[in-house]
């Protein structure tokens, strides 16, 4: 069983923050790490592996800058099997659509795939779209939001997925790809063995060539959104400190909560 | 590809540098400079207070060969245990003056089994044509069936504007359906406009809320969205306001799906609610202890609300995991949000800051969570909450 874990670098973002004075964002340091929800994912995949070591091969893959290696290193270093990095100055300003179109064009490169596993969204972005797209591209099955993965058949998955108001439990054949939520493990730490093994693996790196895409069909040229604006939230303009005695305070907000019609009160 | 700097505008005062989150801007010979690390995400480009820094433009230049037949707006009407989420209403509402100003008709797209009756209402929000398909495999939401069905729909009818509430079913399939179309998709809006050359101005924040980018789909058809729930008003604007229904028929196999729905449940309690309540009181860290969290309870009970956690909270076993409101959490936008005793870390506040008022009580007046918050209350959470109650119950 051939398992592809999709993983991205994204920066820290508790060294992102609003500067008070100027209200832009400042960064200190150039901290990147991989995105939270994807070391879960990649945790999903290393639980399956555990099941049976032999029969399963976990492909790690990342699109992004040459630096964005380090996930990938980080991943083998916690027990993938292998890895690819597609870099490329073409790949630069991808949207959700020219990424996934990227992934899926490397993915069918590779080959035979069983399961693919994406994280729940992205911490830069926040767009969850990569992985509902990459998998309508790759005409696979595909189901969001998932926080327990099991196995009903050698190939049939039964999967719980949180929904707005609850749960549901779906019955999902394979291929097919899967977006997760931190409830599938804790992710584990990364083992000495795998460690050395990670130090010594040779990263592939494919580029438009390797892939056979042209230039137009990738990156900012193969996307369809773009930013013309980007600026710093208003936040808290009108904020009012409610001062008094702890008795008065909460008369105060209570009054200004009910003059603003909020329900139930 | 990277962010271009206009030479003659740059003075080289380097704000640039400090505010790029991939550090590819340096300082050369008075001049900002863009290296290959550059990832086009437009900080920058706010940052400049001299205009010098601009993005590439997407796309080939090409539009859509038909894309003159493209015309109308759409609003994907999602439903729950049979009747309409109110974020499809709130949507409506915004779409009509959309729709108002580009002197196009507004429709509405209903899919699901037995839905009499329903559309009635997306009329009096607005809609001035409601698509109706009813097949017995769309009783249960999948992205497959529900996201085949959709693109079908627009490719027959060819809306030039294709919306949806950003619920977690939103968010699942139309990015499938944004996919069999081509075109492109911006996730979880908070404002939508239209342009001089009319097209759609997608506003939405990125980078966990600590900035807002304005996005455009020049190129694609439909220029598709999700929107948050709750930052647009619902209004009616009839008791019966009249439309034309359309019941369509589509093609049999659309409904195939490889997925098979076992079981759905329904979460009761605090818990599962939060993302659904109108008022949020939530718990941190500074609660101290389990039980000190009945205090919220209580209060959430009085007022039909639900209880959420900060992760310090649930970490310390004061709270459901389901309850975490956050990056690794729920997100919620309720019309209150009050943080108890939560310190108002980036990770928590990315997790509600789409609420429309925020309280926030911590005994620290430093805490973060007031620089987030509408109304700050600097006290002892275990002084404040039991007074707040008695004014609640009494006024009830
Ligand atoms: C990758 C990652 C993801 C994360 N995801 C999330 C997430 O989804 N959600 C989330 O919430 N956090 C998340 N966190 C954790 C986050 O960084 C904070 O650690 C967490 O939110 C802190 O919880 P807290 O505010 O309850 O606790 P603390 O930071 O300990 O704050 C407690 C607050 O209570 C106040 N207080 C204490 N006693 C009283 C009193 N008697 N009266 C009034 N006030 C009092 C204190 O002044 C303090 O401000 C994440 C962290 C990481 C690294
Ligand atoms: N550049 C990328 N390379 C590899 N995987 C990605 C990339 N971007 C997004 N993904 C995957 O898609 C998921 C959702 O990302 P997003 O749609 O950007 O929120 C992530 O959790 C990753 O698993």
């Amino acid at each position: 069983m051939h398992i592809v874990v999709c993983v991205k670098q994204v920066p820290e973002t508790q060294n992102v923050k609003i500067d008070p004075t100027t209200n832009t964002l400042v960064r200190q340091g150039v901290a990147s790490m991989m995105n939270p929800f994807d070391r879960f994912a990649l945790e999903a995949a290393l639980r399956i592996k555990d099941m049976d070591r032999d029969n399963v091969n976990i492909t790690v893959i990342t699109m992004g800058p040459p630096q964005a290696k380090e996930v990938l290193i980080d991943a083998l270093s916690r027990g993938a099997d292998d890895a690819v990095l597609l870099s490329d100055q073409a790949f630069a300003g991808a949207d959700t659509w020219a990424t996934s179109y990227t992934l899926a064009s490397a993915i069918r490169k590779l080959g035979s795939v069983d399961l693919i596993i994406c994280g729940k969204q992205a911490i830069d972005g926040d767009t969850a779209q990569v992985g509902p797209e990459l998998a309508t591209l790759l005409d696979l099955p595909y189901a969001t939001y998932v926080s327990r993965i099991e196995f009903l058949e050698p190939r049939v998955l039964k999967i719980t997925r949180q929904t707005d108001e609850g749960t549901a439990v779906w019955k999902v054949p394979l291929p097919a790809l899967l977006t997760v939520l931190k409830d599938v493990g804790i992710p584990r730490v990364r083992s000495y063995r795998a460690t050395l093994r990670a130090r010594r693996y040779e990263v592939p790196i494919w580029g438009i060539s390797d892939l056979r895409l042209s230039k137009e069909s990738v990156g900012l040229k193969g996307s369809f959104t773009q930013v013309i604006k980007v600026f710093s939230p208003q936040r808290a303009k009108d904020r009012t400190f409610i001062e008094g005695s702890v008795s008065e305070q909460a008369a105060r907000l209570y009054e200004l909560l009910k003059k603003q019609g909020v329900p139930g009160l | 590809m990277k962010a271009l700097i206009d030479e003659n505008l740059c003075t080289g005062c380097g704000t640039c540098i400090d505010v790029c989150p991939v550090g590819a801007i340096t300082l050369s010979e008075g001049k900002a400079k863009v290296s290959d690390e550059c990832t086009l995400c437009g900080i920058c480009v706010d940052s400049c207070e001299f205009g010098a820094i601009s993005l590439p433009k997407v796309g080939t230049g090409e539009l859509p060969r038909d894309y003159e037949t493209y015309r109308g707006i759409w609003v994907y009407a999602e439903w729950r245990h049979g009747t309409i989420h109110r974020v499809s209403y709130e949507l409506l509402s915004k779409a009509r003056q959309l729709a108002d100003k580009k002197h196009v008709p507004l429709a509405s797209v209903l899919l699901g089994y037995r839905l009499n009756g329903l559309e009635r209402d997306l009329f009096n929000y607005g809609a001035d044509i409601v698509y109706v398909v009813d097949h017995p495999s769309l009783a249960y939401f999948t992205d497959e069936a529900y996201g085949n069905v959709l693109a079908y729909l627009a490719k027959e009818y060819r809306p030039e504007i294709l919306l949806a509430g950003a619920t977690s079913i939103g968010r699942s399939f139309i990015p499938r359906v944004a996919a069999l179309l081509k075109t492109g998709l911006t996730a979880d809006c908070t404002d939508l406009d239209i342009n001089e050359e009319g097209l759609l101005v997608q506003t939405r924040p990125a980078f966990g809320g600590n900035i807002m980018a304005s996005i455009l789909c020049p190129y694609g058809r439909p220029q598709m969205a999700t929107v948050r729930p709750r930052v647009m008003e619902a209004c009616r604007l009839a008791e019966t306001r009249s439309g034309v229904l359309e019941r369509v028929s589509v093609p049999e196999e659309l409904f195939k799906s490889r997925i098979e729905v076992l079981e759905e449940t329904v979460c009761e309690g605090p818990s599962a609610s939060i993302v659904e309540a109108d008022v949020v009181i939530s718990g941190g860290r500074g609660l101290g202890r389990k039980e000190n969290f009945r205090m919220l309870e209580e209060l959430a009970r009085l007022v039909n609300g639900a209880v959420g956690a900060s992760r310090g909270a649930v970490e310390s076993g004061f709270a459901d995991p389901s309850q975490q409101v956050g990056q690794t959490g729920r997100t919620v936008a309720p019309v209150l949000y009050m943080a108890v005793g939560i310190s108002g870390a980036i990770q928590h506040v990315v997790g509600m800051q789409g609420s429309r008022i925020i309280v926030a009580v911590n005994k620290d007046p430093q805490a973060p969570i007031f620089n987030v918050c509408h109304y700050g209350v600097v006290a002892d959470l275990f002084e404040f909450i039991p007074e707040f109650i008695k004014l609640v119950k009494g006024g009830c």
